[in-house]
């Protein structure tokens, strides 16, 4: 069972969120991005080749005009696959544990699994990012030495940064997860 | 709703799976998640409870059989690891199981029936299987199902109490969970961080399910050893039933590596002996060595070699690793420095380096006595006390000026030792740079001379003078209390303490101008044998043996785990693929690096900068807590 429905992130980009829904006990989102976009791409070309273009009138050294050009390629390889995220995915199995995949465009996958042994809780989070106050979802972690401490925060959908209504529905399918989880979980 | 689902789950064992005969199936009914009757033995399973089952993918076209594994009730999962064929005895499949428990402290049972079937079951089949699940008594009982040819699989997992009371069985939601039996039987987990403060009981736990199920697939070599050509009762089908993974190589050097190792560990152990004779001792001699960075290097060096080959065989894996880490660090050294030697007698470089050594100690030194004449004079348009300038001028060029006649009595001798200190690149390119840095120490030993004059001084000089500052406002260094207390003078003793702190303040830039240059040109020295020490510490710690499985094999360093969705219908159980997520390639450096001699400067950049302005010497870096030159 899928559905999409479609959201902004913080900056006001588009951001498409689609909810598989395998099975009760284990859910995937997937959220993403906003694409890159010919005009940006354009303007950083232009940009770079006319400073080169200006650089290469100061010192008439043809070098620089393939250096430019290199560079051009090399930081657009790059970028593709080191920064820019194409879509993130959370996957959440009942007594497994919870997956997050980021993919960037090239084609790259990270992934990190939490089990379930370890999440004490998924949560919304408020924090201050430059001018602004933004909310964020996020995984807390137990702390294996005290029973009901938290030892680590680990944040969701970094790149994607959705608003406050896509995290509620994210949130309220994880929490149905995890009381459903708890409860089959108690000790006898 | 009860009589109901009873009556459910009677007709799914009455319809059940054929075993080995391929039957007709009908659509095998979508297991019913009912909740279990009172009286399910405790500990096992809770209303609603989702099952996991680890499957392997060499199994999913294995002939109909019994699962044989593993059941983790903590987890409540069951980890499966071979499907034992028909037709068996079961007492010999509950000796075979008996023995690898025995061999691999691993609590291997048979957990349920496997079936792989073409058609529709027989009939006496759904008996046929109540009865092996009476034999072989474990709770959850799986009943693992799959259509030949395509993709929709079905499982159960039942508790029932036994044939007395066959109404009250429940039956539990499995979760398939596919793995790669190969794989993860080779691969190590490294687990984020490992807590300092964890006790030794409850490893187990804390370390998580998939630790645990790792854990069970890698202890359980024993079940592996039979293949499908063996002639044993009974026949097992699991990731090496094809054929058992050998290599010749491998096993020729497993044969081979007892004696060499032994033969090398003597050899090594008497050099280490002549190295650690008395002789070697003695004070002229032990200070030397303790200087020179290329004896540390050799010393670094021969105690890995010992450790690589001592004939106790590594205990861990992450043991194992470090002996092939440095293995390979010796082998990759000892290339780069036969190449360096080849190329350095190719163009007959240790000649031509010889001859242009002389002129160059020359010129260095002529260009120090250029640099103390600029000093001597005006230097930077500041005036400076001529006497004290000539007295410091004067002492320095007397010191280069024997500095000189040394270098020029041991002219002739040069490249007879260059083309020795060569040949000692076939030991390995960082020894060679530990001797280059050692020859750049030599060669500027007149330089750490003036450094140190020139620092001595000026340390005299701030000490005299802040101690005289302190006079001069009637205050007094309180040694006992290590604090500053105020002091009552005599007249006298303020004006001469007075009249020298004039004299000193006075003297100040002449010494501080010294002081400054000879600092720079010191730490322009040290800049260059620190990179070089870089270099060398660079080949002695990375870890190139771990970087190339990780390049190669990935899933043998595994940070953890991931997870896909395989195709999923409604009405059949979850199936997911399990992967082995690798180790980034910063967290295998940071793991698996190497201990070098730990020749890094320990000062901050604060206490660098106070120790300048002071005048105390600076020694950049240490070794087991000796100074170096």
């Amino acid at each position: 069972m899928e559905d999409e429905q479609s959201f902004s992130d913080i900056c006001g980009g588009r951001l498409a969120l689609q909810r598989r829904f395998y099975s009760p006990s284990c859910l995937e989102f997937c959220l993403s991005c906003p694409r890159i976009t010919l005009r940006s791409l354009t303007a950083v070309t232009c940009t770079v080749w006319l400073a080169a273009y200006g650089l290469f009138t100061l010192c008439e050294n043809t070098m620089i005009l393939s250096a430019a050009i290199f560079i051009t390629l090399l930081g657009l390889l790059g970028y593709l696959h080191f920064v820019k995220i194409d879509h993130e995915t959370l996957l959440i199995i009942d007594s497994l544990g919870i997956q997050m995949t980021s993919s960037y465009a090239s084609g790259k996958e990270s992934t990190t699994f939490i089990e379930m042994g370890q999440v004490n809780d998924v949560v919304i989070n408020e924090a201050i990012y430059m001018q602004k106050v933004i909310y964020y979802l996020c995984i807390l972690l137990k702390d294996p030495v005290e029973p009901h401490g938290i030892s680590q925060v680990v944040p969701l959908f970094q790149s994607a940064k959705p608003r406050l209504d896509c995290l509620i529905e994210v949130y309220r399918s994880c929490q149905d997860i995890l009381a459903h989880q708890k409860a089959t979980s108690t000790s006898p | 709703m009860g009589l109901v689902s009873r009556g459910a789950a009677e007709a799914g064992r009455g319809a059940a799976s054929a075993v080995d005969r391929p039957g007709p199936p009908d659509a095998v009914p979508n297991p019913t998640p009912t909740p279990p009757a009172e009286g399910a033995d405790p500990g096992s399973s809770r209303p609603g409870m989702v099952l996991k089952a680890f499957f392997p993918t060499c199994c999913a076209s294995a002939d109909s059989g019994l699962l044989v594994g593993r059941w983790v009730p903590e987890q409540s999962s069951a980890v499966v690891l071979a499907v034992v064929h028909f037709p068996f005895i079961p007492i010999q499949v509950k000796e075979l199981l008996a023995q690898v428990q025995q061999a691999s402290q691993v609590g291997v049972t048979v957990l349920g029936t496997w079936c792989h079937r073409r058609q529709e079951p027989e009939e006496s089949l759904g008996h046929f299987l109540e009865g092996l699940g009476a034999i072989f008594s474990h709770r959850p009982w799986f009943q693992l199902c799959r259509e030949r040819g395509s993709k929709s699989w079905s499982c159960k997992a039942t508790h029932w109490q036994g044939p007395a009371s066959p109404a009250a069985s429940g039956e539990d939601q499995v979760m398939l969970i596919f793995y790669d039996q190969r794989k993860v039987l080779l691969s190590q987990l490294h687990p984020p961080t490992a807590l300092p403060d964890r006790q030794a009981g409850d490893t187990t736990a804390s370390a998580g399910g998939l630790a645990a199920v790792f854990d069970t697939v890698a202890r359980s070599e024993a079940l592996f050893q039979s293949d499908r050509f063996d002639e044993g009762p009974v026949r097992l089908s699991h990731w090496q039933s094809e054929g058992m993974e050998a290599s010749i190589l491998v096993e020729l050097a497993k044969w081979a590596a007892g004696p060499v190792c032994l033969f090398l560990a003597c050899l090594l152990s008497l050099i280490s002996a002549a190295s650690a004779c008395r002789v070697f001792k003695l004070w002229p001699l032990s200070f030397i060595w303790s200087k020179l960075s290329t004896c540390e290097q050799l010393r670094h060096r021969l105690e890995q070699l010992t450790l690589i080959f001592s004939t106790r065989k590594a205990e861990s894996p992450a043991q194992l690793m470090r002996k092939a880490n440095m293995l390979v660090s010796v082998l990759l050294d000892v290339a780069l420095g036969l190449m360096l030697l080849s190329w350095l007698h190719r163009k007959d470089l240790i000649g031509q380096l010889a001859d242009a050594l002389i002129p160059v100690a020359d010129r260095v030194a002529e260009e120090l006595q250029h640099l103390l004449q600029w000093l001597m004079g005006a230097p930077a348009g500041l005036k400076m006390n001529r006497a004290l300038d000539q007295v410091l001028g004067r002492f320095f060029l007397y010191h280069i000026h024997l500095w000189i006649s040394y270098i020029h009595l041991m002219s002739p001798f040069i490249e007879r030792i260059l083309w020795h200190v060569g040949l000692s690149a076939c030991l390995g390119l960082t020894v060679a740079l530990s001797i280059l840095s050692d020859i750049i120490a030599l060669l500027t030993f007149h330089i750490y001379c003036f450094y140190v004059y020139g620092a001595r001084l000026y340390c005299l000089k701030i000490h005299g003078l802040s101690s005289l500052w302190r006079l001069f406002r009637g205050k007094k260094w309180n040694v006992l209390r290590q604090r500053v207390d105020s002091c009552s003078y005599d007249l006298d003793q303020l004006f001469i303490g007075t009249l020298l702190f004039t004299i000193l303040v006075f003297l100040l830039p002449t010494t501080a101008l010294y002081y400054l240059v000879f600092t720079l040109l010191r730490l322009l020295v040290v800049a260059v044998q620190g990179l070089i020490h870089l270099l060398v510490d660079l080949i002695n710690s990375l870890p190139l043996y771990s970087l190339g499985l990780r390049l190669c094999r990935p899933y043998r360093l595994a940070a953890g785990v991931k997870f896909r969705v395989l195709e999923h219908e409604t009405g059949r159980p979850l199936r997911l693929l399990m992967q082995i997520n690798p180790l980034p390639y910063s967290r295998v450096v940071h793991t698996y690096r190497l201990p070098t001699c730990g020749c890094h400067p320990k000062h901050s950049w604060g206490s660098l900068c106070r120790k300048l302005f002071f005048g105390e010497l600076i020694y950049p870096w240490r070794q087991r807590g000796n100074k170096q030159d």
